[in-house]
This record gives C-alpha cells, structure tokens and sequence, in this order.
C-alpha cells in the first residue's frame, strides 16, 4: 500500500464517527420507509393490514392503469396549474406592492405574510365558513352564478364544477405568505442602483419590472416555483377538511394524496394499493422537479 | 446648452442635513469635481442633479430649463455608479444598447450606436459576452459606454473608479478625461480621491457636511485653500497647520504645505526661529524622504526632504518653519483663510 493510501484508510474511522449520526437518521426515516413502502407497493393485505402476501411487480402498473389514479393524477394536475401560477403571481404583485420605502409600509409586510404563521387546518376552516352554503358570505354569490350558469348545487365547495377552483383558492391563500417573504428577500437582493440606473436610462415602471426586476429575481422565482408545485402535488389538509374529495360521485378533488391518505378514499382499505400509489406521485415529482430545474434552470441567471 | 446651475439646494433626510442650502454655477462643457469625504453630500447633490432624488429646497436648473419636477430620463443625463450596474443577465452588447432601446430607437441605428460607443472605449471584442466575464477595469468600460451611448449633455459619475485597482484606476483616468474632450459634454463627477481631483477637473467643488467650501481650478483650491478643512484634505500628505503665535505673532493659526516647510536644527540662529519640534518619524519613499514631527501633544507636522540631504533622526529636537511668502493664515475658529 502507498503512503497516500494509507493515510486515506487511517480516516475512515474518523469519517464514520462524523457520518454516522447523521447516516442512521437518513436510513430510519427516509430509505428504509422509502424502501418499505416499494416493497409493500407489490402485496395485498387484509383490511387490518396484519396479514399480506406478495402480488407481484404488476400491481404498479395495475395502480398506473386503473382510472382512479388517473383521474386523480389529472385532478392534481388542475389543481397545480392554478395554485402555482396564481399564487406566484400574487406573491410577486404583493411583494413589488410592499418592496417600497414608505411610511408603516411594515404594517402591510406583516400582514402580508401573516397567512405563514397560520395552519392549514386553521386557514382550511376558516374558508370552509366563508364557503359554506348556510352562513358563510363568499357561498352563493349572485354574480358568480350568473357568470357560470354551470354553477348547480348550493355552495361552492358542493358543486363539482367549481370544488377545485375553492379549494385552490384556499390553497393559494394559505401559501401566500409564503411566497410573498421569499419573493421580498429576492427584491431586496437586486442592487438598487441597478434601478435607478434604468431609471435614468428612461425605462418605466414596467420595462423596469420585466427588464430588471423579472430576470434577476430568476433563481428565487424557480425555487418559489419547485416548492409550490410539490406543495400542490402533496395538498391534503384543504381538501380532507374542506370537500373530502368530493363532491361524489364525481371525486373531482380527489388528488393523488387524497386517494392515497382520504378517509373517504376508494382504495382506503388497501394499503398495498396505498403504497403503489405513494410510491408512484414520489416518481412523478422526482421527474417534475429534475423538469423544472433543467427547463428553467438553464433560463435562470444567478448573478455575476 | 447644458450648464448647470443650483440654486439654494437642500436635501434633508429626516433631521439630517444632507445637503444644505447649496448654489453652485456648472458651465456647459465643464468638467465640475465635488469632493469631499464621505458622508459629506456629494453623492446626494449628484443625485439631485440626476433627478433620482427630489430636493427638499432650492432650485435645480439643467441649460435655461427648471428641472426640479423633470423626471430624469427628461434631463438629458446619463449616471455611472460606482458598483457599474450593468445588467447581469444581458450582454455587453444589450447593456450599452438598453438606454437606445427604451428610447424606442430602431433596431440598425441602435446596433450602429453600440459598436460605435464600444469601438470608442475598446469593448468591441466583448459584445456578445456577459458583464459576469469580464474584468472590473472592463465592466467599467462598459457602464461609460452605456452611458455615452445616447449622447447625454450632462454625464453624472459617482465614484466610478473607486472599485478599479490603483493602476487601472490611473488608465480609466486618463480615458474619462479623454472621453470629455471627444464628447463636448458637461461632466459633474463625484469623488473622495484627491488625485482624481486635481487630475481630471476643470473646477473643484469641496464639500463639507452638505456644504460647499470652496470652489476653484485645481490650482486655486491648492495654492489658496479657503479653509482649514480644504487645506489639509488637498495635498499628500496633508498641510501642516501650526498652533496660533507659534510660527508668527497673531492669534490665527498658520499653515504650511510639507514642501514648503523647512527643518533646521535646534541650533541654528536665524533671526525667526520658528517651532521647536520633535522628530517622530522619518519615512523613505526612495524619491524622497517624509519626516514627521511633533509640535505638541495635538500638533503633527510633516516635512517632504531631498533624501540626499542631511536627514534629522527619530527623537532629534529641530525647528520647523514656514517662509513668509508661503504662509496660509486662518482663522483660529472658524477655520476660514484670513487674507
């Protein structure tokens, strides 16, 4: 053995003493339930779960197949394509709104991101008040169903047409404090001479939004997006507290995490089933996030 | 026409006195300094001029025009910051274009206008880069030529060589100074480096805690300081000042640049005698030699020698004194130049 070798082996007990913590940690609550749950995805148990046996690998693509997953998969989707972009509009709106040196503008900064400090069961009741058909004030509101004259059954959250859209409403709301303080740090962080130097150079209000403020808050932006988009993908609370899934028969707010996790969910009974559909939405964030940040990244600019 | 022209100016932010109650006549084509360490309004009184701050007294007037409620893309004027604030995510080429493009200029005059300003300061190689590959000295460039592109009348420049190394920083010197030849504009350049002073302006402006003290050529402002403060912050090193009665009889206080104070030994029997002093410092700097002195517990006086010459030593007592004709008189409480 060379020197250098040796040297390198005398770490190594030192290496796993510094690991190790932190090793033990990452394989009790991550790889071996990671783990696990893959495994489980392939056996059928008995309603107590004590007792399954292997099914086979096939049971994945069953899961893949069956149109429950796929109109869950399709009712996340929906649900994602309207809390992401919405709510990341509304963050950079509230955040250039509050990014100016005025007078108890602090006032409007806290409340701004008060809804972080709130839980989504708080958030999700509250909005279950506001949208419940007997007392609460946004329910039934004349204008709205003239608009959408699909608008049948009493109460938002009770018509299938519009169950997503309330319950993403919520969700918006609820993550918007969220993005509005990630979205202020990353104004903060453009140099204020870059500005004024477009400023002066004769560009408005707008050009300076989209020419300066837009493009350099880019790796902020993307981050905000990635975590909105799982968030979405892992919504639960809202929609357990707030539609149940419902309205049924049509589940239109079943979501992948509902089907997987909901008290009413088809496949509540079967936690073989459960697994294979866990392990199924892991694989489609992993390939939505590795998406984002290959497609956006590469339009992203971090400064010099 | 773009001389400049303020009028009682006053920027207060909060209790604090900016800028107070200043007037001060720019000529059209005038290379106009405003110095002063920092903190002393400088920066503020440029950015008045520029229109990024709005004044809270006085007048601004850009040529015959009262600009005070003019935007500043409406002023004619262009501003380079110290930190360059070139857009990270353009190229060279979209930076220095930017200021024709919002001006709604078309797309072949504006490619001709950027090559042009590129070509004037050596960034034509550069183009297609991004400010991020690029150089200090080079991004420097870049924010001149952004600036210089739309052919401002008034250039506006706070402290942009403050960022560049020494040696570039006397390059860019030199090219700023040649770029207000070629451009035939009015130029208020903001620094706290002496010699970028007396070096590039045509006229000083010192400023002092939001006022002006004293406006002149370089010369002027050297050979004739109005103060005190303008008289130990031109010059390197500083103007000695010496205590009142000690070089000559009076109760002003007396000053006398380093090169024209002279060091004699303490027995020397010269009918005026000057100041007992001890020396505390002898500094070589191979063309010359610097010797520091004593004059009392608050007195420091510095005097520039031949290093060739018969050098005192450290804890040498001598006597220091100031020829008549190269006397400064002050004032021993305001600080004003008496005379």
């Amino acid at each position: 053995m060379s020197g250098a070798t040796k040297r390198r082996w005398r770490d190594v007990p030192l290496a796993a003493a510094m690991l190790g913590p932190s090793l033990v940690v990452l394989i009790a609550f991550v790889l071996y339930p990671l783990g696990r749950a893959v495994w489980l995805g392939q056996q059928r148990c008995n309603v107590q779960a004590t007792k399954c046996r292997s099914v086979g690998w096939g049971q994945y693509t069953d899961v893949l197949r069956s149109n429950e997953f796929q109109s869950a998969v399709w009712v996340t989707l929906k649900f994602a394509l309207i809390t992401v972009p919405v709510g990341l509009a509304l963050g950079i709106g509230l955040a250039v709104l509050a990014d100016k040196h005025m007078r108890h503008i602090g006032f409007f900064r806290t409340v701004f991101s008060s809804t972080v400090a709130t839980s989504v069961a708080v958030a999700s009741l509250m909005w279950l008040f506001l949208l419940q058909p007997s007392v609460g004030v946004l329910a039934n509101i004349g204008w709205l169903n003239d608009i959408f004259p699909v608008i049948k059954e009493p109460g938002l959250l009770n018509d299938k047409g519009t169950a997503l859209s309330s319950v993403a409403i919520s969700s918006i709301w609820a993550n918007l404090g969220f993005t509005f303080i990630v979205i202020t740090a990353g104004l903060q962080s453009i140099p204020r001479e870059l500005q004024e130097s477009a400023f002066v150079d004769g560009a408005g209000g707008w050009r300076r939004f989209t020419n300066v403020t837009l493009p350099l808050l880019g790796p902020t932006l993307l981050f905000t997006t990635v975590v909105l988009t799982s968030r979405a993908f892992q919504a639960y609370g809202e929609i357990d507290l707030l539609t149940n899934g419902g309205p049924v028969p049509q589940q239109s707010t079943t979501t992948v995490t509902y089907l997987i996790y909901g008290s009413s969910s088809i496949i509540k009974n079967n936690e073989g089933l459960k697994a294979a559909v866990a392990v199924l939405l892991f694989v489609i964030l992993l390939g939505l996030s590795a998406l984002q940040f290959r497609g956006l990244g590469k339009r992203v600019h971090y400064g010099s | 026409m773009a001389s400049i022209r303020l009028v009682g100016v006053s920027k207060h932010f909060g209790d604090v006195k900016a800028v107070d109650n200043v007037s001060l006549d720019i000529a059209d084509r005038e290379f106009m300094i405003l110095l002063g360490p920092s903190g002393c309004g400088k920066s503020t009184l440029l950015r008045t001029i520029a229109g990024l701050e709005d004044p809270t007294g006085g007048e601004v007037f850009i040529g015959d025009r009262m600009v005070n409620e003019v935007l500043p893309k409406d002023r004619d004027v262009a501003m380079v910051f110290q930190s360059y604030a070139l857009y990270p995510h353009k190229s060279v080429r979209a930076n220095i274009e930017f200021p024709l493009k919002v001006r709604g200029v078309d797309k072949a005059e504006r490619a001709d206008a950027a090559s042009q300003a590129a070509e004037v300061l050596g960034l034509t190689p550069y183009l297609d880069r991004k400010p991020g590959a690029l150089s200090g000295g080079q991004r420097q460039r870049v924010a001149l030529a952004r600036a210089i592109v739309r052919r401002p009348a008034v250039f506006c420049m706070d402290e942009p060589l403050s960022n560049l190394d020494a040696k570039l920083r006397a390059e860019t010197r030199a090219e700023i100074v040649a770029l207000h030849h070629r451009l035939e504009a009015t130029f208020v350049y903001v620094t706290h480096d002496q010699v970028e002073a007396m070096t590039m302006g045509t006229r000083i402006a010192v400023m002092r805690d939001g006022v002006i003290e004293q406006v002149g050529s370089p010369q002027e402002v050297y050979d004739r300081p109005a103060s005190v403060f303008v008289a130990q912050f031109i010059g390197t090193p500083p103007m000695n000042i010496f205590p009142a009665g000690a070089i000559e009889p009076g109760d002003h206080l007396v000053g006398g640049r380093p090169e024209d104070t002279v060091i004699s030994d303490d027995h020397a029997t010269s009918h005026d005698r000057g100041v007992a002093a001890t020396v505390v410092l002898v500094e070589h700097l191979g063309h010359e030699a610097q010797v520091v002195c004593a004059v009392d517990d608050h007195t420091r006086a510095i005097v520039r020698m031949n290093p060739s010459d018969d050098l005192p030593r450290n804890g040498d007592t001598v006597r220091l004194n100031v020829p008549e004709e190269a006397r400064h008189r002050f004032d021993a409480v305001s600080g004003a130049r008496i005379d």
